[in-house]
């Protein structure tokens, strides 16, 4: 029964499928979701895959109910996750917000598809970047992932799991239709060679446990239902304890432990692809499918002798300003391309101060750029 | 950028222990109840009370542990109730108690799983989950407070409120009939399905009890007084003034043909155990049919 989490070897999958198989690889035994193209083959594969190592799945009326499911079973103790597209990406954001208030780890993937509304169900889009962002109401941190390849599907969605336990909020793996419909190679290593975060539990008895508390600032173990400890957990404002407060003293405590438990460790979460950056006169900015765009695209200036390089976003939230900031004392330019109205661009343009121009390459969705077309915005700044 | 906030104040753990001991222990429910939260926040006349003591009693006289009773709750007045009891509570989205519960019950099988929620949470913005939790059988207690209306928000009218009954949104009386909650719930599948009012403690008692022995989804309707937000506009009185409507009104007919048990203004409330039948619930057949099939357990049983 184990052993058919992990399916170590050579797989020919495509980036759903591989979705699938990273999180029953990380431990996830409960799927919650709603067909949606182009995510529902990720529930399909979960369907076929969590009862064969004893997990459960299950189809539910709507993505509201997906997201609050997962968020039960997580305080049940068991690894969750959902997956959906843009129309239901904007159902769950109710009980996203409530995940981050209750501090509750769980996974959640977004093949991107174009929006807004029901947009374009087949095809590709990446505009889904500033709603995981912003999308609940109200301040919290947040982390997204942003695979480029069925590989990464499975890697990142692993690293998903294991940033969702050490941070105790859902995390979110923002792939695009083109990655999730990609087959391609996909190695899956040896158990022992796969990282997977376990669940820290309470250390301390009953009255000492303070099941909110935030120490420097990390959340503290998380004490899941029937462990003895009691645990009120609410989506109102609440102290350490989880007592429902409603006054502005514990609303900037809370909130603030929340969102900085993100924004102070972002140096460990924050991860980032870079080639060619040591000499750069421009820096291309991508995730995503785009991003694979991107590197032929430079790759091939790079041959030529420009120099141009890299920057390939794997995790896009937190944002790694530190390094796009070093960069825009280097470069003339960045050039972003995405597949959405400039979301990403906006973020480099804020980052970057005026001190480097930034240069939205945006494609509203239903087709990938062509290195072609990058070539030719990069060389109008070498 | 630069940030520039007010400083946090610590939590004050001795004032918080001070609290417990100053106030914690005096009633003889303490023990099931979170320490440190009482006063609670309903009204006075409220029927919340005699649901919350039901239920404490139901647990106790069944003898289940409180560390295997978990209570999830939706927005609201009735909302609230998770919060003050000595368990795992879950507090969560408006309308969401039952699927957030779902997940929870499929993965804790060993855990009594209770939904404490009103009228409007789990039948208007959340009737979608509650007519599919009762139709795949989950193994949850649903126990839906009724009063008529949206409380906590001041007495709008909801999914509840009669014909012509008067809320701060139905002034001149409200338009739209209201659901008969046993009859959706047992349309939708529950397996039992009974219907109290706060004037009936003891017979509420024998059906939470009796919800605890039950594998899948029941519902408890419990009719309750709101004097503040449905009660004044109504001319119903004081909330003893409704409980004397209740004792007046209320005909216990278990058995009854839950269609049977609309509930018009100042009308006759039907109570009882409406429905109590036995079909398997989700887990039952998930276990049975796709986890042995999908680990080859099923192997040579006849097809």
């Amino acid at each position: 029964m184990a052993e058919k989490d992990v399916l170590t070897g050579e797989h020919f999958i495509h980036g759903d499928a591989a979705c699938a198989e990273g999180g029953l690889a990380a431990g996830c035994r409960f799927f919650a979701g709603y067909p949606i193209t182009p995510a529902t083959e990720v529930a399909e594969r979960m369907a076929r895959r969590l009862p064969e190592v004893g997990g459960i799945y299950i189809q539910m009326e709507d993505e509201i109910a997906s997201m609050a499911a997962i968020l039960g079973a997580s305080w049940g103790g068991v690894k969750s996750m959902t997956s959906t597209s843009g129309p239901g990406f904007s159902l769950m954001m109710e009980n996203i917000g409530l995940g981050m208030m209750t501090e509750t780890p769980c996974v959640v993937v977004n093949i991107q598809r174009g929006g807004p509304s029901t947009g374009l169900p087949t095809l590709v889009g990446q505009a889904d970047v500033m709603q995981a962002r912003w999308g609940s109401h109200g301040d919290y941190g947040c982390i997204a992932v942003s695979p480029a390849s069925p590989q990464e599907c499975f890697d990142l969605t692993i690293l998903a799991f294991n940033l969702s336990e050490m941070y105790r909020q859902p995390v979110f793996v923002l792939a695009d239709e083109v990655v999730g419909h990609m087959t391609e190679k996909v190695i899956i290593p040896p158990r022992e060679q796969i990282h997977v975060a376990q669940r820290a539990k309470p250390a301390v008895e009953r009255s000492k446990y303070l099941p909110f508390e935030s120490t420097g600032p990390m959340p503290a173990p998380m004490a899941i239902a029937g462990d003895g400890y009691h645990v009120h957990v609410t989506g109102l404002t609440h102290d350490e304890r989880g007592y429902p407060v409603i006054t502005d003293a514990v609303q900037e405590r809370n909130v603030r432990h929340i969102v900085e438990k993100v924004r102070m460790n972002a140096h460990n979460i924050i991860r980032v692809d870079e080639v060619a950056l040591e000499d750069a006169d421009v820096v291309v900015i991508a995730y995503g499918c785009t991003s694979r765009v991107a590197r032929q695209a430079v790759e091939d200036m790079r041959r030529k002798g420009h120099r141009v390089g890299l920057l390939r976003l794997v995790t896009l939230w937190p944002f790694p300003s530190n390094i796009v900031r070093r960069l825009a004392g280097q470069v003339k330019a960045f050039v972003v391309p995405e597949i959405n109205y400039g979301q990403m661009a906006l973020e480099v343009e804020r980052t970057a101060g005026g001190r480097a121009e930034t240069v939205l390459m945006g494609l509203m969705g239903g087709s990938i750029h062509s290195p072609q077309e990058i070539q030719e915005v990069v060389g109008q700044y070498l | 950028m630069k940030r520039h906030f007010r400083d946090i104040v610590p939590f004050d753990q001795d004032s918080a222990d001070r609290a417990i001991e100053e106030g914690h222990g005096l009633h003889p429910l303490d023990e099931y109840l979170k320490p440190g939260r009482i006063p609670h926040i309903w009204c006075p006349g409220c029927g919340l009370g005699v649901v919350l003591t039901t239920y404490i009693e139901a647990i106790r006289r069944k003898g289940i542990p409180v560390d295997k009773c978990v209570v999830v709750s939706g927005i609201g007045c009735t909302g609230r109730v998770a919060g003050y009891l000595d368990m795992d509570t879950y507090h969560t989205t408006h309308g969401r108690a039952i699927p957030f519960a779902t997940g929870l019950a499929l993965v804790r099988p060993d855990l009594h799983v209770t939904v404490f929620s009103g009228d409007g949470d789990l039948f208007a913005i959340g009737g979608n989950h509650l007519i599919h939790g009762a139709r795949r059988n989950i193994n949850l207690n649903v126990i839906c407070v009724n009063n008529f209306n949206y409380g906590m928000t001041g007495g709008q009218a909801g999914p509840t409120t009669p014909v012509d009954a008067r809320t701060s949104t139905t002034p001149m009386g409200n338009a739209e009939p209201g659901f008969n909650l046993p009859h959706l719930a047992h349309a939708s599948g529950a397996v039992y399905v009974a219907r109290w009012t706060t004037f009936h403690p003891r017979q509420l008692v024998h059906s939470i009890t009796e919800t605890f022995d039950k594998k899948g989804f029941t519902f408890i309707e419990v009719i309750a007084p709101c004097p503040t937000g449905y009660g004044r506009p109504n001319k119903l009185g004081s909330g003893l003034e409704e409980m004397r409507y209740y004792k007046e009104m209320s005909e216990v007919r278990n058995g009854a043909d839950p269609s049977k048990a609309e509930i018009r203004l100042k009308g006759k409330i039907l109570c009882g155990t409406f429905i109590n039948v036995e079909r398997p619930d989700f887990l039952e057949t998930y276990n049975n049919l796709v986890i042995a099939k999908a680990q080859g357990r099923d192997k040579g049983k006849a097809a």
